[in-house]
């Protein structure tokens, strides 16, 4: 049977208080997550990757897909960055699925198509969103960032998709044009009334009459909506009893897009029993539903953090412009999208270290080191090294520094030399993390984000964050 | 090494520093003729287009390379080169004139050391942007990468940085050509704004535009142009790994420093420096470099430095004068004016010319130049003969 193998999440910490668009302060009160001003759709699409394939073997991944409405490039793959950055097999088949809210479950189509076609026997897909509204909009205080990933194999599969149903529709209901950095909405009414409500619904219905399914068949359904008001009404006009629906984290998480029905499956999940029926439904530019069954094996999958760990996990802003100032809604005095950039053949020559934070051992004396050297550091022998990646290993922090006069929009910036287990050293930024926190011998972990936008287009390497607790350790 | 070959094999006839600071209405090609005409008239030049056989420069931001000396000084048909070694360029351009001297290649020769950063257009270090992996990239913030280490294991703290900023610029006031003239207290330093903890503004040197140059002659011809010549005994410059990704980096003190005083202490035959060197110029770009080279150059044991500072052991009236003109601290830091700026300082205090900072028979001078992430060192030991 084909279906899911493996499940992860991600949330950024930071959120935003829907207060402070409105000028007061309002901690307690609703709120959204957004990406930190060193995030965008490709690292949350690692970090979510990343939970998904703990515990197994990235070689063994055939193909990646990417499904996000944001993701940082119009031409270049956001899927290549992603495989480049887990380290992934070179002959990995990569596509991006965007345009479309549908763009996550159309990407988890793709995989089970492919999976099914038998070019793939294990696809990873992800799903990341960071949209953008205009300040002070209404529809600003919606919109929230992250990502959900699943491994779509034929084998030890948690849940298994047992049918599919889709409807294609054409409304302008919602949309961003190209060269627009705002997502616009026509009058609510209008857009829940002939959009969402009834196409959605259309799906469902399709989906039951071919499967002979009904409401009460499912144990949770995970359905799209924008927001609160309009989820309880989809589920209501489904059929569904409210303990039947995964709630949709209003008020903490935000819509998260492409996403964000991907993520609440990944909720369901944590929570989903063998034999348990769920529903999962997406929205935009038509709809699509399908059912999918849990196995077995959903008991005997290791734990990861998903999507209540990262909503545990949360550092709220004080300040509406801490919000704009990454995102450029705010004039600067020094923007660094204006300075030269990163040479092309620096970045080519450099993928490996700065995208999959590959590291050397030398042959002769085991030394570690950070970036790969022709001559060994630890025994001044040449060029017998074999690689190793550093990105899922732990480290300690050995001194460090809090730089106020490094321009980031949060300053001040921490950075330090970071101890990697096993020997090797590297310079790093600290991400997520309050300056309180610093100390020597800090217990840290890696994360892919973006290191500067010089040049106008997004840099990418590892940073260093505090190690979180683990459901293991929980 | 043979730690015999240049020892006493030139000496310094002449010595000339521009003022230091932001120097908005000076070009380099003024600063450079300041520096240099004051060093061709304090060694007795009057014909430097047939006294002068060979120019070092040194710049870490030259715009024009050799020709921006050459051309200012109108010293053609004859060598000039340019060296660049990070903050041990000024040093490492002397350098090159002690070997030209002590193999006997040329009588008489230049060295100048200049930097012109204030016309780029940003105040304070620039931020380097040239990689991905770099960042950040500013020099507080590798210098104060050994701060959280050593603080913890030797329990110094934010005042004992202070101490060395309130000592640093009290020197540069009694400094004729220094940046700043400014005393400052310890609770200044502790309240002033944060540029990379633990270095808040006063723990940072202050960059400047300068220049600064020497002559350089054998020591058989060196009483032709004065008496009281002044000798080298020892320059070093050292290299060592980069601190941020040396598997073996301790962050208790700065390892170029390390190897490069064990050349220039073999060089000049010191055994114990606190005792055989009277002043000292070392390089302050920030307090806490000062300090930890307290302790690599062997003036006291790691660890001590605070105790000292308290003492003043490196106080202007201390055992051990260190930064009698302000340090880069105070006096200004032009990158490859700085290590020639320290030789001036020396041949100063060596001569008994310096004035309201004289230190009391000053017989051996050491400078110290410490740069890049920091990974290079280098020194020179003066004397007199």
């Amino acid at each position: 049977m084909i279906g899911i193998t493996s499940y992860g999440a991600y949330v950024p910490a930071t959120r935003l208080p829907l207060a402070l668009i409105g000028g007061t302060r309002g901690e307690g009160g609703p709120e959204k997550s957004i990406a930190s001003y060193d995030e965008d759709a490709i690292t949350m699409a690692v970090s979510a990757a990343i939970e998904c394939l703990r515990g197994f073997d990235r070689a063994a991944v055939d193909a990646v897909f990417v499904g996000s409405t944001t993701l940082p490039y119009h031409e270049k793959l956001g899927a290549g960055v992603v495989a480049k950055a887990l380290d992934l097999r070179r002959d990995v088949a990569t596509a991006d699925y965007a345009g479309s809210l549908r763009a996550g479950s159309s990407a988890l189509r793709g995989a089970l198509d492919a999976v099914t076609a038998g070019t793939a026997r294990t696809a990873l897909v992800v799903a990341s969103d960071c949209r953008m509204a205009a300040p002070r909009s209404a529809l600003e205080r919606s919109l929230g960032d992250g990502a959900a990933a699943f491994l779509v194999g034929d084998d030890h599969c948690i849940l298994t998709c047992d049918a599919l149903h889709a409807v294609a529709d054409e409304i302008l209901d919602v949309w961003r044009a190209a060269g627009d950095p705002f997502v616009h909405a026509w009058e609510e009414r209008f857009v829940l009334e002939h959009g969402h409500r009834s196409v959605l619904l259309e799906a469902v219905r399709g989906l039951f009459q071919k499967t002979g399914l009904g409401p009460g068949d499912f144990a949770r359904a995970a359905l799209y909506a924008p927001d609160l008001g309009s989820h309880q009404a989809a589920a209501r006009a489904a059929g569904l009893s409210a303990e039947r629906l995964q709630p949709g984290f209003f008020g903490r998480l935000g819509n998260t897009g492409a996403a964000f029905a991907p993520m609440l499956l990944v909720a369901a999940l944590e929570h989903a029993k063998p034999g348990e029926r769920l529903l999962f439904a997406t929205y935009g530019d038509g709809a699509e539903a399908s059912v999918w069954r849990a196995t077995g094996e959903i008991e005997k999958l290791a734990p990861r953090r998903a999507v209540s760990w990262h909503l545990d996990r949360r550092r709220a802003i004080r300040d509406y412009a801490a919000y704009l100032r990454p995102r450029h809604l705010e004039a600067a005095e020094h923007d660094a999208r204006y300075a030269a950039g990163i040479s092309a053949t620096v970045h080519f020559r450099e993928r490996d270290q700065d995208l999959s934070f590959i590291g050397a051992r030398c042959r002769r004396c085991r030394t570690e080191q950070f970036p790969p050297q022709r001559v060994c550091y630890g025994c001044h022998g040449r060029d017998d090294f074999e690689k190793i990646r550093l990105s899922d290993r732990r480290g300690r922090l050995l001194s460090w520094t809090l730089d106020h006069f490094f321009p980031t929009p949060e300053p001040p910036l921490a950075a330090g030399v970071v101890q990697i287990d096993g020997g090797a050293r590297a310079y790093l930024q600290l991400t997520d993390v309050t300056s309180h926190e610093l100390r020597c011998e800090l217990p840290l972990e890696f994360v892919f984000r973006r290191i500067h936008e010089v040049g106008g287009k997004p840099n990418y390497f590892w940073k260093a964050t505090p190690v979180r607790n683990t459901p293991e350790t929980e | 090494m043979n730690p015999n070959a240049i020892r006493d094999k030139s000496a310094i006839v002449g010595v000339g520093c521009c003022k230091f600071g932001e120097n908005w209405t000076q070009s380099p090609e003024d600063m450079i003729v300041e520096a240099a005409y004051e060093a061709y008239a304090d060694a007795g030049i009057d014909d430097p287009q047939h006294q002068i056989e060979a120019v070092f420069c040194g710049a870490a931001y030259p715009s024009r390379g050799t020709a921006e000396v050459a051309e200012s000084l109108k010293l053609f048909d004859r060598p000039v080169s340019l060296v660049q070694n990070y903050c041990a360029t000024g040093t490492d351009a002397f350098r090159y004139g002690v070997f030209s001297i002590a193999c006997g290649l040329y009588d008489t020769v230049l060295v100048v050391g200049f930097d012109k950063p204030k016309d780029r257009g940003v105040s304070g270090p620039s931020v380097m942007m040239s990689g991905v992996r770099d960042l950040p990239a500013t020099p507080a913030g590798w210098f104060a990468l050994c701060a959280a280490r050593y603080f913890e294991k030797y329990g110094a703290t934010r005042e004992d940085l202070a101490r060395i900023a309130v000592k640093n610029h009290h020197n540069g006031t009694l400094a004729p050509k220094s940046m700043l003239k400014r005393e400052i207290t310890v609770d200044d330093a502790l309240k002033a704004r944060m540029i990379s903890w633990p270095f808040g503004l006063y723990d940072c040197a202050a960059q400047s535009d300068g220049a600064a140059a020497v002559v350089l002659t054998r020591p058989s011809l060196a009483r032709k142009f004065r008496d009281d010549f002044v000798l080298v005994r020892a320059v070093a410059i050292a290299l060592a790994p980069n601190p941020q990704t040396d598997p073996s980096f301790d962050f208790l003190g700065w390892k170029p420093t390390v190897y490069a005083a064990r050349q220039a202490y073999s060089m000049a035959g010191i055994a114990d420096p606190r005792r055989e060197i009277d002043v000292a110029q070392v390089h302050d770009c920030f307090t806490l470099t000062e300090l930890l080279t307290y302790e690599d150059l062997g003036f006291c044991e790691k660890g001590a430095a605070k105790e000292h500072i308290a003492a003043g052991t490196f106080a202007l009236q201390g055992e051990l004068p260190v930064n009698t003109d302000g340090g880069l601290k105070s006096f200004g830091h032009p990158t490859g004016a700085t290590g020639v700026r320290m030789i001036y300082e020396n041949v100063l205090q060596l001569q008994g010319r310096a004035g309201p900072r004289q230190v009391k028979d000053a017989g051996v001078a050491l400078s110290h130049n410490i740069g890049g992430a920091p990974q290079t060192c280098g020194m020179t030991i003066l004397a007199r003969p």
